[in-house]
């Protein structure tokens, strides 16, 4: 990674970049902050999106001709690809999204009405949070079951708020928080054995862990192209498991798909029914790489990197005076996102310092979760989060613990 | 008069992607062309395709879970 980023800067030097630029020149960035979005990415996916715009081009199936063709194949091999990843069955029930927002926000809007009652968790994103309490304004009813403190969903909690009327059970993966991992499998089980739809949220997992929607029963699965998965920004989707009638689900927007066209009405069929609009297929050529590295590679095998990682950072900041690490402790029930504070010192004081003086860069405050943070008690001053992804060692996490420790000393804890 | 090619109409661009890899699979040789206007207003393309191989065509579109909007003969 360090070869890479001084890659970046020595362009920005060649081309009389800016001071941004060249004052860090000496200094080794270290990234941490992949729970947001992954950085760097494999070389493959700027590659893809290259090569997509300089040779491919065109609108995807809404001609006829080759380069049309050629467009609608990246986009169908994005679906084959994505479907296998998380072994979704048909292709044709991968709907893409600009992320993981909005697909939660289709789920959920096409899916809730007036009467019917759904069941989130203490842990939720805010794009599971804020789509549900819009909706309960309009007649949905809401029941958000509680999390341990260390943000772990209870599936008994879950199956306690299911009553007559609760449509969907809608779940993060993992919180984006603290990474803390939710029983799928067990709450899949409720789901199906109350013929209820579970919605899981997999913006922090897809890539990062095993997803199996048939083994887990998974009705829908949103997730997003620019995390664990490599891809850019722009990217992401929803995934319809076989039990969805998707005659039931509202689409968000409506419009032009290439299909159908003498009719003034929308497609009935997926995924042209969710797909209005021209696509973003650079990103897509460039999903479709990221995709193909994370299968390449494994998820198993990235998943073991990570684990390793993780413990390291949870072990390392536990061992420094006035620093207070929140979740489970233990890298086999999180994903590779680590919170914690120091004691004395804000969170916004710590992030200014770690990327100003030590070229550390991750993410603080609430992370657009606040429930979560309510859960653990770190509302509303939030907390420092270190997140690692593929291209993280041993020396990323030696050097973000220093600083750490470096600081906590000067706060004087 | 025999017909030389078919052509496959499905829902839509995605289903006739899908269509063309299954096809090709299975050693059926197959181009993506657009909709004939005599066949339907719809803009969107389909599958051609040797008459020959018509009922290869349906059974493995059948097979692939590919709902087809009829198989029609190109006359020339
Ligand atoms: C748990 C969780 N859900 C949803 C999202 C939303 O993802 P996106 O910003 O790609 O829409 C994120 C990340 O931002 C997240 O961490």
């Amino acid at each position: 990674m360090y070869i890479f980023v001084a890659g970046v800067i020595l362009r920005a030097i060649v081309r009389g970049g800016e001071s941004a630029g060249s004052r860090h020149m000496n200094t080794h960035l270290v990234y941490l902050d992949n729970a947001a979005t992954s950085w760097p990415k494999p070389p493959d996916v700027a590659e893809a999106m290259t090569r997509f715009l300089a040779e491919v081009g065109a609108n995807p199936g809404r001609a006829g001709h080759r380069l049309a063709n050629e467009s609608a194949r990246i986009v169908y091999d994005t679906r084959e690809a994505v479907a296998a990843l998380f072994n979704a069955g048909d292709p044709l029930r991968v709907v893409f999204t600009r992320n993981a927002t909005e697909a939660i926000n289709l789920a959920l809007k096409g899916l809730l009405d007036k009467g019917d009652h759904a069941v989130t968790t203490g842990v939720e994103h805010n794009s599971v949070m804020r789509p549900l309490r819009a909706l309960q304004e309009r007649g949905v009813e809401l029941s958000v079951a509680s999390c341990s403190p260390h943000g772990f969903v209870d599936p008994d909690a879950v199956a306690k708020a299911v009553k007559p009327g609760t449509r969907l059970i809608a779940v993060t993966h993992a919180s984006n928080v603290v990474g803390s991992i939710a029983p799928v499998r067990e709450i899949g089980t409720i789901a199906r054995g109350k013929g209820l739809c579970l919605l899981i949220d997999a913006a922090q997992t897809a890539g990062a862990l095993d997803i199996d929607m048939q083994r887990d029963n998974i009705d829908l699965l949103a997730f997003t192209g620019h995390k664990s998965l490599y891809g850019p920004m722009g990217t992401g989707g929803l995934v319809f498991g076989p039990r969805i009638d998707i005659s039931r689900i509202e689409p968000l927007t409506r419009g032009g798909t290439g299909s159908r066209s003498e009719q003034e009405t929308q497609p009935a069929f997926a995924p042209d029914k969710y797909e209005s609009g021209t696509p973003n297929v650079v990103g897509l050529a460039g999903l479709l790489a990221g995709v193909r590295w994370v299968r390449a590679r494994g998820v198993e095998h990235i998943r073991r990197n990570e684990m390793v990682l993780t413990q390291q950072c949870i072990d390392g900041l536990r061992a420094i005076d006035g620093v207070t690490v929140y979740g489970g402790l233990d890298a086999a029930r999180q994903t590779a996102t680590v919170s914690f504070c120091v004691a004395g010192v804000s969170v916004s004081e710590l992030g200014l310092a770690l990327d100003e003086d030590f070229g550390i860069l991750c993410r603080v405050g609430l992370h657009c979760a606040p429930v979560a943070h309510r859960t653990m008690g770190t509302f509303p001053g939030g907390t420092v989060r270190f997140s690692m992804g593929a291209f993280n060692t041993k020396r990323d996490i030696d050097a973000a613990l220093s600083a750490v420790a470096r600081l906590a000393v000067g706060a004087g804890a | 008069m025999r017909p030389d090619n078919s052509v496959v109409l499905v829902h839509s661009t995605s289903h006739a992607i899908k269509a063309e890899k299954l096809m090709r699979r299975a050693g059926i040789d197959c181009k993506l062309i657009p909709v004939p206007r005599k066949l339907s207003s719809d803009c969107g393309i389909c599958i051609r395709f040797a008459a020959r191989d018509k009922s290869r065509a349906a059974l493995v579109l059948a097979k692939g879970g590919i709902e087809t909007e009829g198989i029609h003969d190109l006359a020339r």
